[in-house]
């Protein structure tokens, strides 16, 4: 399990965010929404352990997160932040084997070599694999930084539960793979991994998450299971957006329209 | 095939200059050192107390100053920097040209107590106090941003070379003479001594900076995902500025300040092997002391017996090169230029 204890962070004299408590469970895919500036990137970073100086406190499974060896949480919790880019030329497979440097010393055991083969081919990438990655398009590179992160914690580890954290992980992405994407992430979740992504399509959201965190201005709204939090005062609230819900047809989950725009 | 270059090269280079030094001369020489005599005649004479010494300390500069630019453009994510970037070559050549000028003029003693070793050791501590101050300027509430560093590192450097610009203008003929000569880089005063010194700190600094290629590596990403890969990118930073300090403060200490090697070599081994540091740095090595010994091979050579200040070659045949690579294959470009 994962829980956030009131945390909050100010970056000068702004407040990022407002004293959030959160718990994310194994077994569930929970999606943190929120309009630009909400502070949902920023809450992801801080779980993740990539900010420091918050007020509050970050548990991973009872462990408070500034007691574990950043090496060590390497080799149970992957994070896919927005866009990473690279300042030279490596080649498909040497940035997918990056996602196993955590799990060996100096050279790729043939474990190492097996998995990123693995998740090459879940994620149609055998064909680019020599190719340069500055080279690609931005869909493609995300597919590639998408499978060194699941290469990072492809097997689950002798204890514990696996932390996979997406940061709008399908900005650039076709709407097929956009699917596959949150797909793969499902397959993750039932083997004890503490699933979050940050998102910004909500109906891809209602369709695959279990749990929805709303976060406005720092603040964390609303959260619970889609079917039973959203509403059209929540949305107009946090959004502030007009909309209509009603349900769809083929999945039966929560689907919202779009009428119009509220006057702000 | 590198070694293969690096070996001929290598040779070469020790036959040919203002004596020439035939294989035969080689063997005997060696042998005559080995067995603690005397060399026989004066090519072995120059071979073992002048050629080889000089070749050697050529060879580990080169691999040093290549090494060195892999080090630093991994870590400042940017294809433009080299090594005299954070101040190092800059505070080395104003710590000598101070000793050139005033040295005669005051210290007799120190100097016969310091004897050949005083120009190194002064152009040591310029070079590590003004790469200190690039550092310490640029750091900011425990954090080292890339950009000050590279602003700072050129404020730095402007001051030193307006430092060592003063110094030649009161500098009497010879002494301006022994700073330019400086300024350009030259391994006539090679000797054994030196060779020992600087191959000994290039070996350590070497073996280390392998055990951080993984590292470096994930800094390509840049520092959020070295920080998901368990890197600490601020600690990394620290490591490897020290190493590079510490060898490009010796190397330039002893033989001047030679530009554009850091800065080639490492470019056109991206273009041939890519950039996973595993391979560039031990690559670069290779590469570096080859061509370090041929750029010094053509500054004996070309106008033979006098020698062309080495610095004179790389800067003539590396800015051209440079510029080739960055035209042909757009190099900054692709490779994001500045987001550090």
């Amino acid at each position: 399990m994962l829980r956030t204890a009131n945390i909050s962070y100010r970056i000068g004299k702004k407040k990022i965010l407002n004293g959030i408590t959160a718990e994310f469970k194994p077994g569930e895919f929970n999606m943190i929404l929120g309009p630009n500036g909400s502070g949902k990137s920023t809450f992801l970073k801080i779980f993740s352990g990539e900010i420091q100086g918050y007020e509050g406190s970050v548990f991973y499974n009872e462990d408070n997160i500034s007691i574990l060896k950043k090496e060590e949480l390497a080799k149970y919790r992957a994070v896919m932040s927005q866009q990473p880019e690279l300042s030279f030329p490596l080649m498909v497979e040497e940035v997918v084997m990056m996602g196993r440097y955590p799990h060996f010393t100096f050279s790729p055991g043939a474990k190492d070599e097996a998995i990123c083969r693995e998740v090459m081919e879940q994620m149609n990438l055998l064909a680019f694999k020599e190719r340069n990655y500055l080279t690609l398009s931005g869909g493609e590179k995300q597919r590639v930084q998408y499978a060194r992160v699941l290469t990072q914690i492809w097997n689950r580890p002798v204890s514990g539960y696996r932390y996979l954290f997406l940061d709008e992980p399908l900005t650039s992405l076709d709407i097929n793979y956009q699917q596959e994407f949150l797909r793969i992430a499902q397959a993750f979740k039932k083997e004890d991994t503490i699933l979050v992504a940050v998102m910004h399509d909500i109906n891809l959201a209602t369709q695959y998450s279990d749990k929805i965190f709303f976060m406005k201005e720092g603040n964390l709204v609303a959260h619970g299971h889609p079917a039973d939090i959203l509403s059209e005062s929540l949305l107009e609230e946090v959004f502030s957006i007009k909309a209509s819900i009603i349900s769809n047809p083929v999945t039966h989950t929560p689907l919202v329209i779009y009428t119009n725009a509220a006057s702000v | 095939m590198l070694i293969a270059l690096m070996v001929i090269v290598i040779t070469c280079a020790i036959m040919f200059g203002a004596v020439h030094v035939s294989p035969p001369d080689m063997y005997l020489s060696l042998k005559h050192f080995f067995n603690g005599q005397n060399p026989a005649n004066i090519y072995e004479g120059v071979f073992i107390q002048l050629r080889l010494p000089r070749v050697l300390l050529c060879a580990i500069t080169g691999a040093i100053l290549a090494v060195s630019g892999v080090l630093m453009q991994g870590l400042f994510r940017n294809p433009i920097v080299e090594p005299g970037l954070v101040g190092t070559s800059a505070g080395a050549a104003l710590g000598a040209s101070i000793v050139f000028v005033m040295a005669p003029a005051f210290s007799l003693s120190l100097k016969s107590f310091m004897g050949p070793l005083l120009v190194p050791v002064v152009a040591f501590a310029g070079a590590l106090l003004a790469t200190y101050m690039v550092y310490s300027l640029a750091k900011n509430a425990k954090r080292i941003s890339i950009m000050s560093l590279l602003l700072i590192g050129i404020a730095v450097n402007a001051v030193c070379l307006s430092g060592t610009g003063f110094m030649s203008y009161i500098a009497r003929d010879p002494q301006a003479r022994s700073i330019t000569f400086w300024n350009l880089g030259t391994f006539s005063g090679a000797s054994w001594q030196q060779v020992f010194i600087v191959g000994t700190v290039a070996a350590v600094i070497f073996i280390l900076a392998l055990r951080y290629a993984k590292q470096l590596n994930t800094l390509l990403l840049g520092e959020e995902e070295a920080t998901y890969l368990g890197v600490n990118p601020d600690k990394l930073k620290r490591r490897i500025m020290l190493l590079n300090t510490a060898m490009v403060s010796v190397a330039t200490a002893f033989v001047g300040v030679i530009s554009f090697m850091g800065l080639i070599v490492p470019h056109v081994l991206r273009l041939l092997i890519g950039s996973d540091n595993k391979k560039l740095l031990p690559a670069s090595m290779i590469l570096g002391a080859t061509l370090l010994v041929l750029a010094d091979l053509c500054a004996r050579l070309l106008l033979a017996p006098a020698e062309v200040p080495i610095g004179i070659i790389t800067s003539l045949v590396g800015a051209p090169v440079f510029i080739i690579l960055l035209k042909r294959f757009n190099l900054v470009q692709h490779q994001g230029g500045y987001n550090a």
